[in-house]
């Protein structure tokens, strides 16, 4: 009789947690592989050229990005297939570069306003008409420290 | 029959801590990839009060065309030369022993007809509204290889040491401040041997 009785007063088994730290593992690695960093979506194609003589933007904080290229394929039809400046999330013209760079240069703290590098995100296959008109606009508003940021590999392969 | 006990519990109380291991670990190693590219300045919108004359030259003059076609001195110039043209320009050292320019470590051809000394030395980029931006990169970066081929040049020979590795040294805001101070002389004491006179003329649109 006992053998039927044992089971009455047994209480409630706990559940078992150690697989719980697998499970977190799973989640870690998946976001750690997963995540990329970035800071706006790009709307243009941006295949940068290479270059050598390369060096590092240091400290993000006093880093303005411009970026130009093609509209991607969804933007084709709305914005045609010329190259095109995207600042921050939307696409703009180059007379707009100018009131950008200041209002992100506000927006940073005071002691860094100086100091700040503009970085040139352009996509190689674009022409330096708008280039040169983005330069003008930074001389117009005093930024006159410029990175055209470009992939480390051989320059030449830039002109095939 | 032996009486059976519940399987024997693992002792899971140190995955936690196994976890925090690994977690920090990746937290210290991770460096968020930084962008690279060649830095530039942009010559300030209003002109200088005073008319600087400059010789002709100590001009090198570098057109770049709609079609990529490369034009220095006058010269159609294949882009792999542009280096090797612009170093021998800068290298030149034209000025007589004695002058006030003379230029004591250049070993270029001391041709009279050619740039004075490094100080003196201009080089002037000019490029078509059609040009490509890759095209316009590779010849910025020759430019600049050409000027850090010389500082190199003369870093190894005042300092055992290549300039663009104590540039990036001083620059990495991981070194340490004392070696920093010590290395700020040095880049700035070869960066005044062969300044670096890049200038960018307004294109021309035609």
């Amino acid at each position: 009789m006992s053998k039927f009785n044992k089971k009455k007063d047994a209480a409630l088994p706990a559940v078992n947690t150690a697989s719980l730290p697998d499970i977190v593992f799973m989640l870690l690695f998946f976001f750690m592989t997963v995540t990329v960093m970035k800071d706006s979506t790009l709307k243009v194609e941006n295949v940068l050229p290479n270059a050598t003589e390369i060096k590092k933007l240091e400290k993000k904080d006093r880093v303005i990005y411009i970026y130009v290229g093609k509209p991607t394929r969804e933007y084709e039809k709305t914005y045609g297939t010329e190259s095109k400046i995207q600042l921050n999330d939307k696409f703009a013209d180059a007379s707009e570069v100018g009131d950008y760079i200041l209002m992100e240069r506000a927006k940073k703290p005071q002691e860094l306003q100086n100091v700040l590098t503009t970085a040139l995100k352009v996509d190689k296959e674009a022409n330096m008409g708008i280039i040169s008109d983005i330069k003008q606009e930074l001389r117009k508003v005093n930024a006159l420290k410029v990175n055209y940021t470009t992939y480390e590999g051989d320059a030449f392969r830039n002109l095939q | 029959m032996p009486k059976r006990g519940a399987p024997p519990e693992v002792n899971a109380g140190s995955m936690a801590d196994i976890a925090f291991l690994l977690l920090i670990f990746f937290l210290v190693t991770t460096t968020i990839e930084t962008d690279a590219g060649l830095d530039r300045m942009l010559p300030p919108i209003e002109p200088p009060d005073t008319d600087v004359i400059i010789k002709q030259k100590n001009i090198f003059q570098v057109n770049l065309n709609r079609d990529g076609q490369l034009l220095a001195d006058d010269e159609l110039t294949n882009i792999k030369d542009l280096r090797a043209k612009a170093i021998a320009f800068l290298d030149n050292g034209g000025a007589p022993s004695g002058s006030a320019d003379y230029c004591s470590y250049c070993k270029g051809k001391r041709d009279v007809s050619s740039s004075d000394s490094p100080a003196k030395a201009i080089i002037s980029l000019k490029n078509d509204r059609e040009t490509k931006y890759g095209t316009y990169i590779t010849v910025q970066n020759e430019l600049v290889g050409a000027y850090n081929d010389l500082r190199n040049r003369e870093a190894q020979r005042l300092f055992k040491k290549d300039f663009t590795d104590m540039e990036a040294e001083y620059l990495n805001p991981e070194t340490p401040d004392n070696v920093r101070e010590e290395l700020k002389e040095k880049v700035k004491r070869i960066q005044d041997l062969f300044p670096q006179k890049l200038s960018e003329a307004e294109t021309s649109s035609n």
